[in-house]
Formats: structure tokens, sequence, C-alpha cells
């Protein structure tokens, strides 16, 4: 379904979609670099320059050890770089402080990671209306609903009302992905978003992610080892020694 | 609720049995440290209700705090007046009537004018020296509780009897007289009465009973030759903790010492700021150490939660949430724990309350004497909150601190 509609369309349901942001990149990186200090320094990356615009469906692919998810979390302004910046909606985040990068994070970014990273001891509405929470925008019922409905669409209606561990892998990895999307952030980043699942469950949440480009509008930046689904992304970012470099020949 | 809080609360319940030994550490600290604060500032009250019962609040005596200066001196304006001598003026309050008259406008209870000195009592062979005081038996009841520690006789028996004398027991023991003896009392200006033991008390305080006696008025301005003089003011007040300023204010108005029974006293007043100095620190170092319980049970959760700390930051939570959130974990345990403290603390009160006692001293003491005051309680869990508050702050901090990459990193 999801090759079917390709080229993004235009009806973003987010009101994330402001126009007036429409027309520069979401997320920019400007001269990326990200040092371990220590006795002996380890870099994770260095210059990196990219531009990931809205409605893009983006791949970092590259061995182990490359500094994929480095990258990732520098751009989710999770991890500070060591110099170079990180701009959001054409702002720079360099000098912001931890809090006000924290409440972007909340309001513009939505993570999703290898394993669930589930509160075990919140149902999954619950878990999904968290960040909802910590924007506290809407009321208690406006929230649960919201979740509800956010649940619904990735086809867990019936499991609302259960804790994750009586859900399967595939199954949390969805609730994960609806808790990134609880507050309707513009961006979702996803670190090996499949790699701890089985093919059947990691199609699905391929699905979903591939969906959230196409129909919601939204940008999804994947970190993957994974070439075939690289290849079913929009772009793809290759890393090697923590710089870009050209992707592999394709279809391999 | 908010999501500070259900988050606090969903990481203390999954440690339930850790956090239920936590609050049970604060619940002890606060109800021990409530039950003896009840019972030192109990014993505390009982033993000044005692000592300040058998003494006059305020005392005026004919002396002046600072000696006036030598006539001369204003005089002639001199620096220093060699060989001047005393005057050998008249002791006494002067005029008392006026003095009286000045003071009871505006005091607050009741006094009663006596006349003191020494005087050594005789009866077959044996000498004894006693304080004399010569009152007017029924003025003197109104300030005095002597009246209750009659053992023979009856202190108003004075009044009709100008001969008459009521001494300690102690002192009786002492002469070998006893009640209806007849004994022969001299004072320091040679003159001799022979008096007739009317009366025995025993007020519990040895120094009064072995050493202390009273007369008529008249009777002891006779036997200490100063005829219609008085030298000692007594009044005892109806709140005994105005004595203070009530004794500076006779002061002034009438140049004559007047001494509070606090000053009197002064040595006590110390131990007891003591006594209550080591209580509270006691009681500090018990909720210290439930502060020590706490500070490892939130150890132990954000060890623990660390992932759940990392992926809460990447969802957008805020250093300053992470770390209100296991501050909250800490003064939760302290909250849950001091409410519980003050009911255990109200309870042992009470037991301690009704247990009795036993005592062979004759002034009785048969149950423990408590003091219930919401300052104790007040105190007590101020202390468990702040101790708790610190106990939480120091591991809050630290996983507020947390790198969520590194852990993100470690789990993956």
């Amino acid at each position: 379904m999801s090759a079917s509609e390709t080229a993004a369309t235009s009806t973003h349901d987010g009101p994330g979609a402001t126009t007036e942001a429409e027309a520069g990149p979401l997320i920019e990186a400007r001269g990326l670099t990200r040092i371990l200090p220590g006795l002996v320094p380890v870099t994770l990356v260095r210059d990196i320059d990219l531009e990931i615009k809205r409605g893009e469906f983006v791949a970092i692919t590259g061995p182990s050890g490359s500094g994929k998810s480095s990258l990732l979390y520098l751009l989710g302004l999770l991890d500070t770089p060591t110099s170079g910046e990180v701009l959001v909606n054409g702002k720079p985040t360099h000098l912001h402080s931890e809090a006000k990068r924290a409440r972007l994070r909340l309001s513009t970014l939505g993570f999703v990671f290898q394993f669930h990273f589930l509160l075990p001891e919140f149902t999954v509405a619950e878990n999904v209306m968290i960040p909802m929470r910590k924007l506290g925008k809407l009321s208690h019922d406006a929230m649960r609903d919201e979740a509800v409905g956010l649940l619904s669409d990735l086809g867990l209606a019936d499991h609302v009302d259960k804790r994750p561990d009586q859900l399967s892998g595939g199954q949390r990895q969805r609730v994960a992905v609806a808790r990134a999307l609880a507050n309707q952030p513009p961006v979702i980043l996803a670190d090996e978003p499949t790699g701890s699942l089985d093919s059947k469950s990691s199609e699905q949440v391929f699905e979903i992610l591939r969906d959230l480009v196409d129909r919601r509008g939204k940008s999804v930046i994947a970190v993957t080892h994974d070439l075939d689904m690289a290849a079913r992304m929009d772009r793809r970012l290759h890393l090697i020694d923590g710089r870009l470099a050209d992707p592999p020949a394709e279809g391999v | 609720m908010p999501l500070i809080l259900s988050i606090a609360l969903t990481h203390v319940a999954g440690r339930l049995r850790q956090s239920v030994v936590s609050v049970l550490g604060v619940t002890l600290g606060v109800g021990f440290s409530i039950a003896m604060a009840a019972l030192m500032e109990g014993s505390q009250h009982d033993f000044i209700a005692t000592l300040v019962d058998a003494i006059p609040h305020v005392e005026v005596t004919d002396d002046q705090r600072d000696p006036p200066p030598p006539p001369a001196a204003t005089r002639f304006d001199a620096v220093n007046v060699i060989g001047a001598r005393p005057d050998d003026d008249t002791r006494g309050l002067r005029n008392p009537v006026r003095l009286r008259a000045m003071l009871a406008s505006w005091l607050p209870g009741r006094m009663a004018a006596s006349l003191n000195g020494q005087a050594v009592l005789r009866y077959g062979g044996k000498d004894v020296a006693i304080s004399l005081t010569g009152v007017d038996p029924a003025a003197h009841l109104k300030i005095s509780t002597i009246a209750e520690d009659m053992r023979a006789g009856s202190f108003l028996d004075l009044a009709a009897n100008l001969n008459g004398l009521i001494i300690g027991d102690g002192v009786a023991d002492k002469l070998g007289a006893s009640l209806g003896d007849t004994v022969a009392v001299s004072a320091s200006s040679g003159a001799v009465r022979r008096l007739k033991v009317i009366g025995l008390y025993h007020t519990g305080v040895t120094q009064a009973d072995d050493a202390t006696g009273y007369t008529v008025l008249k009777t002891a301005q006779v036997l200490f030759s100063r005829p219609n003089a008085i030298n000692r003011l007594s009044i005892r007040l109806d709140d005994v903790n105005a004595a203070r300023a009530i004794a500076a204010r006779v002061e002034r108005m009438t140049g004559y010492r007047a001494t509070s029974w606090q000053e009197a006293n002064e040595g006590l007043m110390e131990v007891l700021v003591v006594r209550n100095i080591i209580m509270y620190t006691v009681v500090g170092a018990i909720l210290l150490v439930a502060g020590f319980g706490i500070f490892t049970i939130v150890s132990t959760i954000v060890h623990e939660k660390s992932r759940d700390i990392a992926i809460l930051k990447s969802l957008g939570f805020e250093q300053s949430d992470i770390r209100r959130i296991f501050l909250t974990e800490g003064l939760l345990i302290g909250l849950v724990g001091s409410v519980l403290g003050s009911g255990l603390g109200y309870a042992l009160s009470l037991t301690l309350g009704s247990l009795t006692f036993e005592v062979k001293t004759e002034i009785e003491l048969t149950s423990l004497p408590l003091y219930y005051s919401p300052v104790h309680y007040l105190i007590a869990c101020a202390f468990a909150l702040f101790s708790a508050g610190v106990a939480g702050y120091l591991p809050a901090r630290r996983a507020a601190r947390l790198n969520p990459v590194d852990i993100i990193r470690g789990a993956a």
C-alpha cells in the first residue's frame, strides 16, 4: 500500500504542519562533529552536513560502529555536538539550555528505539499519554481519546488497557511508535526500530513508518542495518567511520 | 494526579517491601521523638510547677541591685572617696503602705508582706538555726501553698496565737520537739522568746523542711527589734511566665531588688535548656538514621530505573523533572512516615501516661507527667521531612544528570 502512494501527499493532518516553515528544511546539520573525550578521544561523527525536509523518509545506514546512532541522537538533541550545530525549523539549538532542548524534543521530535522502553507500571494508553501529560495542553479525557485514537490507527484498539508485558514484541514497538507520535511532532527519529523484531513484525512497523510519511506528512529518520528496508525509503545517508559516504550500489 | 507524582508512586510501589521498611524507620523516629518530647517537657513542666508553687513568683527584698554611691561622691563630684564608712541605715522596705498601694493598682496577682530573719531554736539542749519569717497568716496563704503541706496543726492557727510557731518537720526532728512543745527562740538582736510549736509542715523540699519556720509578723518584729518593719514582699502572679517582666517593672518603680522565680533558680533553668538540647540532638540523630534508609531506597530505584530515566528524557523530560520525581519519592516516604509517626507518638504518649508507679518519696509521683503540644509534632515531622528531602535529593540529582545516550547505548 505504501508503494502506491510514494511522492508524499500534501494532506498533512498534524498541527505541526504549518505553512511558514514549509519551505526550509525541518532539521539541518552543519559541520556536525562529536568526539568522546578521554585518554584516547573517540570520534563518533565528523563534519556532517545534511538537511531533512518535511515529509521525507530518510535511512541512515552503515556498518556497525560507523556512528549511525550517534548521528541520530545529535539530530534529536539528545546529545550535544563537540562542534557544529543542529538547526530545528531553521533555528540554531547549540545555545539552548538543557531544559529548552528538552521542550523542543517534547513538541517536535519523537523517538523510537530498538527496544520499546515502555514504562512497565503503566498501561499501554497511559504510556502514550505520558508525553501529552508532560506537555499539559489537553484535559485528561482529551488525552485519553487522543491516545486511544493513535493506538487504534496502529491496530492496537483492543490492547489500550493492557500492561506492556502482556503484549508481543511487535505490538510493544507499535505502542512505542504511538508514544512518539503523542504530541504530533513533525519528525520521528527511529533507532533500529525493527532491530529486535521478527520479519513479520518488522514489516508491520515499517509499513506504519511509511504511512506516517505518506499520509501524515511526517519526516522519519531511521537508522537501520537492513539494506532492503533502506532501499524502500526515500533517501539514504550512508556513514563510514563517522563521515557521510556514497551509498553502496542499490538492490543488494 | 500530576504526572511526576504518578511516576514517583509507581516507583515506590514497585519496591513495596523496601519502601515499607523505610516508612517504618521514619515512623519509629517520629513516634519516639514525639513521645520523648512529651515526656521530657511534661517532666519539665511538672518540675517547674512544683518548684514555682513552693516559692513566691516575685520577691521584693530590702536591698538594691546596685548599692547607692556614697553621698560624698555625689556632693563633691569626687572620683574616689577614701575612708568613707557606710551609713548605718535602717534596713527594711520603707513606707510599706505606700509601696503596696503603688503596686496594687496594676499588679496581676496577690502580695503579702513579711519580716524575715535568722533565729536559733533551742530545745532540750539542742540548737537549730532557721530562717524565721513573720507573716500575716491569712495574707500569706494567698501567696503560698503551705496550707497543703501541713502535717499537724493548721497554718491559720497562728493568727490566734501570738506565741505560736510553725516549723518544718525536719527542724522538729533535729530538735527532738513535737507538736505542743515550747521552744526558746533567740534572734541575732539578742532577744529571746519562748514560742509554742503549733504546727508542722512537710513540703518535700529539704531546704525548707530542715531550716525554716513561721510565726506571726508582730512576734517577729518584736524578736528582731524592728517594730512595724517588713523586709520582704512576696508576690504570687496569675501568670507565672510573666514573672521576669513584672519583676523588672517592680524594680524600676520601687528601686528595691525584685527577684523573679526564674532569676532565683537560674542554674536550674540552664540545666533544663541543656536537657532540651540533648533531647533534640537525640531526636535529630534518630531521624538522620531514618534518612539513610530513604537514601538507600531512592538510590536503588534510580539505579533500577535508569532506562526509564533515559526514555523520559528522550521524550522531553527536563533534568529538573527527573530530579523532582526522585525527590518526590523521598518526600513521599517521609510524609507517610511522619503521618504514621504522629499517630504512633500520640499512642505512645497515651500509653506512657497511663502507666502508674509506686514511688517511695513522699512527693507522690504516681504517673508519668506528659505534656501534649502540637509543636512537638511539628518539629518531629519537619525534621523528618527535611531529612527525607535531603536523602531523596542526593540520588535525585544523580538521576537528573544521567546521560540518556549512555543508557540507551548500554541497553542496545
